[in-house]
């Protein structure tokens, strides 16, 4: 146990640590000024604004913002769905894959676009290389960086005054992509191909099991470049169906721990860039740490529920629940990694989440239906959870006797409009998708289990896929016309909904004057409005979950103890 | 007795409305109480399909759900209804004040003798009347001619005749108002329809009330809420269904247990109340004599930081008062206090009364009869700024500096350096100097002192605690302000103030992110009350004041600035209040709830029956009767508001959360429990 809390502790230290010179980082690279890696990329940067033919200083309004990340989405969504549609009969494609189906396809390119990653395929038996690599490695980085812009042209809403624009979604997603993620993943993936991670064109390796004498067959491919990305974008989308519990991509505990940060890293430290951007490091301070108090939460319930959520049988080991679990993660960073991955909307996996004790998995399911806010995804995470202080500062900012304001901006009816949207959608589309997979007569065939357990797998599938997250609680047969269509279909709606009220929220915001601060404003900053934000993103998923969740993991915990 | 008569008409006049306001029509208004009104409606038919053995749960228990709903309907109409009555009450009395009454219609302002009889009704704004005592102005208009007292008692509830004259700053008269002497002769400003009494009558009754900003934004959450919890609720039929199937055990909940739940938790309490809290807040600001143009005048009164108050009458006492006699090297006291005294004699003005007073105090000098001393009074005038005595070949007078050095210079004296000094000097202290002379002789200065009324220091402090800025606003000279501003603690002034000034400074400051309030009444101060967010205009002010404002205040009084803030900041925290403990609520409710409803299906979520409730339907029953009787429990709250501190944003949070939030939580808990023991007890359960 003491172990487990030094890992723990030694995570959560060195990731606030490298978060805060990334935050800053990232600030000077989205407000162009010189920064670290400005020598080597600037003329890169300027190059590829020629040749889309932009121009850094033309900024867009809310509509026209939209209309570039739709569109850009769009096309991304055409692009791999046809890749996979045409792999049979493109290159790099050594094991001869066909095509999958073309629900399967439409799931697969919804969940990356969406930055959900939710695989209802398996990488090593469904996709070519190519496929791999230049559909879904590709949009690994473009869905990140989409949300990343998003969420600064959000930010700028709160820093300029009566004005129109809200930066370019080009230029936020060429810096982005330049300055942050791909030198990062460049890195991190030579860092995990020297742990023992893949990355190779050759062909699937045959070997011979020495204790059986069977003829396997061992999955490759160009994997490590992906994975790298995978963790920093808060994808999760594996290159292997096994995702990080297979050992080639996730070969050591020191790959497991830094993939582990990496999950984490860029959420972390937009939360101090936000701050930076702003100009009020306290107001980055105050939502980094609702998400450092819940993620912490969340974690020590989930490790202990591990650690003392089974039965004990006499003679045997008191190992913990050790089932679904790699032995060289065992319990503690298990348990570490399915909380990191559950609050960022990261959704890669390290062990089975359907064989956790039925609290632990409450937890994981939860920290998904509060909305991807505990750090939540790229971009995303922050700007759900800002939504999540507007509606604080809503309820809380009346009773100070003043109509709210955040950081100087009144909050009007249209902010408010925006903002129900970025909060309501994920939860009712979590909940409208349960409850129509529930309402398919073959629904109980596709679960490996009954009872209570049974529909938890049913609402984990939804919940991840209803707020982007992309993990699978294993146990659900995934695969189906009707899960592929309604989850794609799902999956894109969450995520572009609020993304959308997000842009134009950052729109109105920037047009208001700037209101001054006085000894009567409500300070967003202070312990006592960390606590109540805590309390609201709290109250708000039990309220809508907790229906839903007596009949699922508590009713498992119920039947199960007594 | 009169008022506990109109308490009584009220109140039987809301039960009523809480009956006609159960037009779908009306409802839908409410989004959130219009999902209740549904849910009682389908309850209802639930309970009729009973009749033909179409069973969805026991057919007694349905009518009770269905009937604890309708209550819960009526009772946030009757909360709407109990706060329109105030004003609907006082709207039928200024209604009677608007009578269609004859007028003479001039053809022009110069011959009052040529004229048509017309009704008020159809004149136009342009139209010249001309009205003479004992006559009711037929219509808002201006005095283009004469001067006459006018009782506005049927507007502002003060008796007190005013007058009314053309030109200047006091020529604005209101139709529904009676002249008590001579005669005016008025242009029209405002048609039959538009007038100020047109638009009082909707203020007051809310009529015209569109929904505020913040309420909308309100309702926005309410309904996003709603929405959450109408897809909760639903999905729990299929949810319940695919659970007892898999659990081999129990059944599917029912729909009027799905349509129990929502109602629990859609946020009913504030929604059956919000529009009530909005009314009487306005109703509040009507008391105080304030009329109010917009609902967004009261909510941008909450947000105001920075008050510019008068000087005069908010910040000092009205009138100055004499407090020493300076004189002069060579001139004794009681000599000064002699000649400023004959000098004042004559003079009604507050001032001059002060200086008689005070040589009396002094030097126990009477007060002489001005006949029997022969004397002649010289009054003040714009022109020579000085007042005084012609008495026994003397000429005695007093008045500004300024102006009596030239008076003296004229009389072929000289203007000591000496004077000069205590003039300075008095007006560096904040004082105001009077100098006063005989012949060519200057004897010495009065010093003149303006009183800071007792307790606006305390305030201004209090003010400043809530981040609430003060500016006094002044004639005087700057030396003069800042000796005053510094006594009173206001934060900053503006001396020497002009029109232009003014709405130089409420520019600066609004650019600069503040939000600022003001009054005024003369026509000059029509562009700083356009520009400023909170204007409040004096009822005796012209009517471009009027008009540029968007409140007024019927008593005219210039501390009802921070009257009005108070209002605003009370009516934003009382929504915010019953919000919170509308949400927090729901915790309860669920606990109350959850297990009992999954009962049959997993006996074991008892465990979460930590309320040890006696069954499934007492715990539905008792959690939406608490839901009904809560909206009437609050009705006061609503009505009076919450209660108001000046203190800081965080103090006023803590408190306001441990209040409301925090009692929003327990009190639900005890009252279902209660309510279920009850029931219990009646049998019901």
């Amino acid at each position: 146990m003491s172990q487990v809390i030094i890992v723990d502790g030694l995570y959560l230290v060195i990731l606030v640590a490298l978060s805060i010179p990334l935050g800053n980082y990232l600030v000077k690279v989205m407000t162009g000024k010189r920064a670290f890696l400005s020598p080597l990329m600037l003329p890169l940067e300027r190059m590829i604004y020629r040749l889309m033919g932009i121009r850094e200083e033309d900024e867009m309004s809310p509509g026209h913002y939209v209309l570039a990340v739709m569109v850009f989405s769009g096309l991304g969504l055409i692009f791999v769905f046809g890749l996979q549609m045409l792999q049979a009969s493109l290159p790099f494609n050594p094991e001869n894959l066909a095509a999958p189906s073309w629900d399967l396809a439409f799931n697969t390119a919804a969940s990356f676009v969406s930055n959900t990653n939710w695989q209802a395929y398996s990488g090593e038996s469904s996709l070519s290389y190519l496929t791999q690599a230049l559909a879904l490695g590709v949009w690994n980085f473009l869905s990140a960086a989409t949300g990343i812009a998003v969420l600064f042209a959000l930010l700028r809403g709160f820093i300029e005054t009566k004005k129109t624009t809200i930066g370019s979604f080009w230029v936020d997603l060429i810096r982005v992509s330049l300055y942050l993620l791909i030198p990062l993943s460049l890195v991190f993936s030579l860092v995990l191909v020297a742990q023992g991670g893949v990355q190779t064109i050759s062909p699937y390796h045959e070997i011979v099991a020495l204790e059986t004498g069977i003829t396997q067959s061992i999955p490759l491919g160009p994997a490590a470049s992906q994975i790298a990305i995978k963790q920093l974008g808060t994808n999760g989308g594996g290159f292997f169906g096994m995702n990080s519990a297979f050992p080639l991509e996730n070969p050591t505990a020191l790959s497991n721990f830094l993939q582990l940060l990496s999950i984490l890293l860029i959420p972390a430290s937009l939360c101090v860039a936000f701050g930076k951007a702003v100009g009020d490091m306290k107001q980055g301070r105050a939502i980094y740490l609702v998400m450092l108090i819940l993620f912490v939460g969340a974690l020590a319930a989930v490790t202990i529920s591990e650690t003392i959520g089974v039965p004990l049988v006499p003679g045997v080991l008191d190992s913990g629940n050790l089932e679904g679990k790699e032995i060289i993660h065992g319990v503690g960073t298990s348990a570490l990694w399915g909380t990191a991955t559950t609050a960022a909307s990261n959704g890669s996996v390290n062990a089975m989440h359907d064989s956790f004790t039925p609290l632990a998995g409450l937890v994981l399911m939860f920290l998904m239906q509060i909305g991807e806010v505990v750090f939540g995804g790229v971009g995303s995470g922050l700007y759900g959870m800002i939504g999540f202080v507007i509606l604080t500062v809503f309820m809380a900012g009346l009773m100070v006797g003043r109509t709210p304001e955040y950081l100087g901006k009144k909050v009007e009816p249209f902010d408010m409009k925006m903002v129900c949207l970025i909060v309501l959608v994920p939860p009712v589309f979590t909940l409208l998708g349960t409850a129509l997979a529930v309402l398919m007569p073959q629904a109980s065939d596709w679960l490996t289990n009954s009872g209570p357990h049974g529909f938890s797998e049913i609402l984990y599938a939804f919940s991840s896929m209803g707020n982007n997250n992309g993990s699978a609680f294993g146990g659900f047969a995934a695969n189906t016309v009707f899960t592929n269509v309604v989850g794609g279909l799902i999956m894109l709606i969450v995520r572009f909904v609020p993304l959308v009220a997000v842009v134009f929220l950052a729109g109105n915001l920037a047009n208001k004057k700037m209101v001054a601060k006085t000894e009567g404003t409500l300070s967003t900053s202070n312990a006592l409005f960390i606590g109540l934000l805590i309390a609201i993103v709290l109250l708000i998923g039990a309220l809508s979950f907790l229906p839903a969740l007596a009949l699922g993991p508590i009713a498992d915990y119920f039947t199960a103890v007594i | 007795m009169e008022n506990n008569e109109l308490n009584k008409n009220i109140l039987i006049d809301a039960i009523r409305q809480s009956f006609t306001k159960l037009s779908p029509r009306v409802q839908l208004k409410n989004p959130v109480m219009f999902v209740v009104f549904v849910g009682a409606i389908m309850t209802t038919a639930l309970y009729l399909l009973s009749f033909a053995q179409i069973n969805d749960e026991g057919a007694g228990y349905t009518l009770a759900i269905a009937l604890i709903l309708w209550f819960t309907v009526l009772f946030a109409n009757f909360a709407e209804a109990i706060a329109e009555g105030r004003g609907r009450a006082q709207a039928d009395s200024l209604r009677s004040a608007r009578k269609d009454v004859k007028a003479r219609k001039l053809k022009s302002s110069a011959d009052v003798a040529v004229y048509t009889e017309v009704p008020s009704s159809s004149l136009k704004k342009g139209d010249i009347v001309y009205v003479k005592s004992g006559e009711q102005i037929p219509i808002d208009g201006d005095v283009i001619e004469g001067a006459a007292s006018v009782d506005e008692s049927a507007i502002t509830g003060e008796s007190a005749p005013v007058i009314r004259e053309s030109g200047g700053d006091r020529s604005a008269v209101t139709g529904g108002t009676t002249l008590m002497s001579d005669w005016l002769v008025i242009q029209v400003t405002a048609e039959a329809g538009e007038s100020f009494l047109d638009k009082m009558i909707a203020m007051v009754e809310g009529a015209s009330r569109k929904k505020t900003p913040n309420e909308v934004a309100l309702q926005i959450l309410l309904i996003a809420l709603t929405i959450i919890f109408l897809v909760v609720s639903a999905t729990l039929l299929p949810f319940s269904y695919f659970a007892s199937k898999q659990a081999g055990a129990g059944t599917g909940i029912s729909i009027t247990n799905v349509i129990a739940l929502l109602v629990c938790l859609a946020p009913t309490t504030i929604g059956a109340l919000l529009s009530a809290i909005g009314i009487a807040g306005m109703s509040r600001l009507n008391q105080a004599n304030v009329l109010a143009m917009s609902g967004r005048a009261i909510e941008a009164a909450g947000d105001v930081d920075v008050l510019l108050l008068d000087k005069t009458g908010t910040i000092t006492l009205g009138n100055r008062q004499a407090s020493v006699f300076i004189p002069i090297t060579g001139v004794t006291e009681k000599a000064l206090a002699d000649a400023a005294q004959l000098s004042s004699l004559a003079d009604e003005t507050a001032e001059g009364r002060s200086i008689v007073v005070l040589a009396k105090e002094r030097f126990d000098l009477r007060g002489r009869d001005i006949k029997a001393l022969g004397a002649s009074f010289v009054p003040f005038t714009a022109k020579t700024r000085m007042s005084g005595i012609d008495f026994q070949g003397q000429q005695i007078r007093k008045g500004a500096a300024e102006a009596v050095k030239a008076f003296v210079l004229a009389n072929g004296g000289d203007y000591p350096e000496e004077c000069q000094e205590i003039v300075k000097k008095v007006a560096n202290d904040g004082g105001t100097p009077l100098v006063v002379a005989r012949n060519n002789q200057v004897l010495g200065v009065i010093y003149l002192k303006d009183v800071v009324k007792n307790g606006v220091k305390e305030r201004f402090e209090d003010l400043r605690k809530m981040g609430i800025k003060t500016i006094m606003i002044t004639g005087d000279n700057p030396m003069t302000a800042a000796a005053i501003a510094a006594e009173a603690g206001v934060d900053d002034f503006l001396a020497e103030a002009t029109p232009e000034a003014k709405l130089a400074l409420i520019r600066d400051y609004q650019a600069k992110g503040h939000l600022v309030a003001m009054t005024g009444d003369g026509t000059n101060d029509a562009p700083a009350l356009a520009q400023a967010d909170v204007a409040v205009a004096m009822n005796t002010g012209t009517q471009a004041a009027k008009e540029a404002g968007n409140m007024v205040d019927l008593d005219s009084s210039p501390t009802k600035l921070i009257d009005i803030v108070r209002i605003g900041k009370q009516l934003l925290m009382t929504r915010g209040a019953l919000t919170t403990f509308s949400v927090a609520n729901d915790v309860a409710k669920y606990f109350a709830i959850i297990p009992v409803l999954f009962f049959s299906i997993y006996p074991q979520l008892m465990g979460l029956n930590i309320m040890g409730l006696t069954s499934a339907k007492s715990a539905i029953l008792a959690a939406i009767i608490y839901n009904a009787l809560i909206i009437i429990a609050l009705i006061p709250l609503a009505l009076k508001g919450v209660k108001y501190q000046e203190v800081a944003a965080g103090k006023l949070l803590q408190r306001n959360l441990l209040i409301y939030g925090l009692g929003g939580l327990v009190a639900p808990f005890v009252a279902i429990k209660l309510l279920d023991m009850l029931l219990t007890v009646l049998g019901l359960g």
